[in-house]
């Protein structure tokens, strides 16, 4: 029986948590129209996006050359490598771009988001905030996740136009296929709306996951170190599911279903 | 002297500015400005509070002292609105503080400060960033307003030399003086200090002891110190409540604390090991615990 109300109370719990992180997202979401947080999230744009460029850029060029040089071997045995071009670019944009992006902004960004906000309610900077009459929300959560929201749609374009650039570097400068029908197969076959703008919404959905899930377990963090370790840890293993989970659902609503 | 004078002037000069920009702390209407009436409290399963009411006068220092983890710190949340009481009622200039929206909180919260026992100074701001900051949030005051009205603070606590530095350069007890410079930024009517000599060396402890009191003169704020160090906060509180076992076990000025029979208070006071507050957490008999099965 004891299974049972752990159970229950485990389940209630999780509710709970959910039902707090609801209402911080949208205290946050909500907080926009302030012009002082203009600036602050302006900064957080450089502290999750800008400074997170190198890795997002170098992971992009990598990518893009495995993918090239993969692809190469399968389709040059069907005298299709011109058709490599395309293959790099839609596997980039539509899935590789938003996904790895997401993944790698929930190590890179995600895991310090939770770790700082973390250790401002350790040291009682959230509180302090609450008591000098500033909402934390306002002044912490809110430029926090519009700076995700707003950098990793970038990123994850950046990353893909990096990795169109490595493959091209592998497919057409090293393995000898024609840059002519690298790039003009791709610009035929790549539909801005179908893959692009889809591309772009699936990385806004998994920004906004991403950084709720980083910020919510910062705010939500057993103010102990062991407790911020514990949610830093979490911030990566719930954003990644997520993002995972996320990317069938959507890719099934924007490509699989006609 | 003469500098301390104009100091207090000018302060009095900028104060009139952040009150005709409607931030003015709330006019009194009560002898007490917090006023707690019988409140209990209780966190999961455990009381914290059973039934208490404390009164705490406008521009005196109060202390509220107690054993270590009797949930003082709790007491000032409770006071800032951080939390709500299970039963009873905290009021405010008159105004009940559990009863109100989160507007009208965060509007009351601009009289009242709190100095926390970490000093809680923003890392990535510098010592005058840190005390700008509210006056930067809730005023429309200019820089070089708010530059002078920085200093002044600073200097209060004699660290406008250290205003550039980092929370991280700074020792504890600058850290704490940095703090208090903040706390009393906006000129509060208001301000709770938590646990402000613990783990301080003697020094600062004693500077910190004399700001308490001088800023308490100077400005005629109300205070609440919540402390467990009973001789320096007897040298400056004006009243005294000592809380145990959920309960206010002793309440007075500093003579009739010390004077009081309450074996309670005395062991308190005294620092015996035993008494009322037993040294041994409860706990089944040893020899039948030793005797027995592995726990």
């Amino acid at each position: 029986m004891s299974w049972v109300i752990q159970l229950g109370a485990s389940t209630l719990d999780n509710i709970r948590s959910f039902g707090r992180a609801f209402l911080m997202l949208t205290g946050a979401l909500i907080a926009l129209p302030q012009l002082k947080n203009v600036r602050l999230t302006l900064q957080q744009i450089y502290v999750v996006g800008v400074q997170s460029l190198l890795i997002i850029m170098v992971s992009g060029l990598f990518i893009g050359m495995v993918m090239a040089l993969q692809g190469y071997t399968i389709l040059v045995g069907y005298g299709a490598e011109g058709s490599l071009g395309p293959m790099v670019a839609l596997s980039l944009l539509r899935e590789l771009g938003p996904v790895v992006t997401a993944l790698l902004f929930a190590g890179r960004a995600g895991s310090a988001l939770t770790a700082e906000i973390g250790l401002m309610k350790a040291t009682e900077q959230l509180s302090s905030l609450e008591m000098m009459a500033v909402d934390p929300l306002r002044r912490v959560v809110a430029p926090r996740v519009w700076a995700g929201i707003i950098s990793m749609p970038m990123l994850a374009l950046i990353f893909s136009a990096i990795g169109i650039l490595g493959g091209h570097l592998v497919g057409v400068d090293w393995l000898g296929v024609d840059s002519g029908s690298y790039w003009s197969i791709m610009q035929a076959t790549v539909d801005w709306n179908k893959d692009v703008v889809n591309g772009i919404l699936k990385s806004i959905v998994f920004a906004i996951v991403v950084t709720w899930i980083a910020i919510f377990k910062g705010y939500d963090a057993v103010p102990t170190s062991e407790g911020i370790s514990q949610a830093t840890t979490q911030t990566v293993v719930y954003s990644s599911l997520a993002v995972l989970g996320l990317d069938f659902v959507l890719t099934a609503l924007m490509f699989g279903i006609n | 002297m003469k500098r301390h004078n104009q100091s207090q002037h000018t302060v009095f000069a900028y104060k009139q500015i952040i009150y005709s920009k409607g931030f003015a702390p709330l006019l009194f209407m009560t002898e007490h400005l917090v006023d707690i009436q019988n409140i209990t409290f209780s966190r999961a399963d455990r009381i914290i509070y059973d039934d208490i009411s404390i009164q705490i006068p406008k521009g005196k220092i109060t202390a509220i002292m107690g054993p270590s983890g009797i949930g003082k710190t709790t007491m000032l949340r409770l006071i800032g609105g951080q939390l709500t009481p299970d039963k009873g009622d905290i009021t405010f200039a008159g105004e009940s503080i559990p009863k109100m929206n989160r507007k009208k909180l965060y509007h009351t919260r601009k009289a009242i400060s709190m100095l926390f026992q970490s000093g809680a100074l923003f890392t990535d701001m510098s010592v005058f960033d840190n005390v700008a900051f509210a006056l930067r949030e809730h005023t429309d005051l200019s820089e070089s307003v708010i530059q002078t009205l920085v200093l002044l603070k600073l200097e209060a606590v004699g660290l406008r030399g250290a205003a550039q530095l980092m929370p991280s350069e700074l020792s504890g007890g600058m850290a704490r003086r940095a703090a208090l410079a903040r706390a009393i930024a906006l000129d509060p009517e208001l301000i709770m200090y938590d646990e402000p000599f613990a783990g301080q060396d003697p020094i600062s402890m004693g500077v910190l002891v004399k700001l308490i009191k001088a800023l308490s003169e100077a400005l005629s704020v109300t205070s609440i110190v919540v402390t467990h160090d009973v001789s320096e906060v007897l040298n400056i509180a004006d009243y005294v409540y000592i809380l145990a076992n959920k309960k206010v076990i002793g309440h007075g000025t500093a003579e009739q604390i010390k004077a009081s029979e309450s074996e309670l208070v005395q062991q308190f006071l005294l620092g015996k090991a035993d008494g009322p507050v037993p040294f041994h957490y409860p706990a089944t008999d040893l020899s039948s615990q030793l005797l027995g099965d592995l726990i």
